[in-house]
């Protein structure tokens, strides 16, 4: 079994996709309407053919109050890695992208943590040698 | 003089050492969400506290006046104030 794909909740999968692509910086995988939405998925230019992210409609009732209750505490959704959690925030920043943590450097673990502006905080970690170049 | 009862309660605050450790991160780096907060004190002082437990923690050290919360849109900031501390120890000081 491998996993092929994981979920972010979001409220407009247009703003999603500009969001995930334009400032994140990913790209589109799949787009492919599904009834009164789309299956859209986005993967990283550093690994087209690994695990796509879905640009997930939140439109079940329980997705926004667990959504909310989330970001109430802080708490990401998500990670994503990096290689310069550093460069990184200061790119997203000029970008206009909003962090509810900036850079914190524990041990060898390095997050900041970003609003996806669809309703979800977003880390970003880097760790040596987690992701294989 | 006696002991006030809100400097009883920053007494109370300030003798547990988790929540002197929530103090030192606070004052490292001042607003902080409860995710932050959570992250440091396993992370970096090999703390495994629940969410829940921190956010008690938080409770008995706003009490104090130590820390206040700080609601920013849909984001929650936790603030560290060293202004109870002022004058805590004062009874016991010599007037020069």
């Amino acid at each position: 079994m491998r996993i092929y794909v994981t979920s972010v909740y979001v409220d407009d999968q247009d703003k999603a996709l500009s969001f995930y692509t334009g400032k994140l910086g990913f790209e589109v995988k799949a787009d492919v309407p599904v009834g009164e939405h789309r299956w859209l998925t986005v993967v990283s230019p550093a690994d087209p053919d690994g695990c796509e992210l879905l640009l997930e409609p939140d439109a079940h009732p329980a997705a926004k109050p667990f959504k909310a209750a989330l970001v109430d505490d802080g708490v990401p959704l998500t990670s994503f890695y990096v290689d310069d959690v550093e460069a990184e925030y200061e790119r997203l920043r000029g970008l206009g992208v909003r962090f509810t943590q900036e850079p914190l450097r524990m041990g060898d673990v390095t997050t900041a943590v970003l609003d996806d502006t669809c309703g979800n905080l977003i880390q970003i970690l880097h760790k040596p040698g987690l992701v294989k170049q | 003089m006696g002991e006030s009862a809100a400097e009883g309660e920053v007494f109370k605050a300030l003798a547990d050492p988790t929540r002197r450790v929530i103090l030192d991160e606070l004052a490292e780096r001042d607003g902080q969400t409860l995710f932050e907060i959570c992250s440091r004190l396993t992370m970096r002082h090999g703390l495994g506290l629940s969410r829940q437990a921190v956010s008690q923690h938080l409770e008995v050290l706003a009490r104090a006046g130590l820390v206040t919360g700080r609601r920013e849109g849909r984001y929650k900031f936790h603030h560290i104030d060293t202004t109870p501390l002022d004058r805590l120890t004062d009874r016991w000081r010599r007037e020069n």
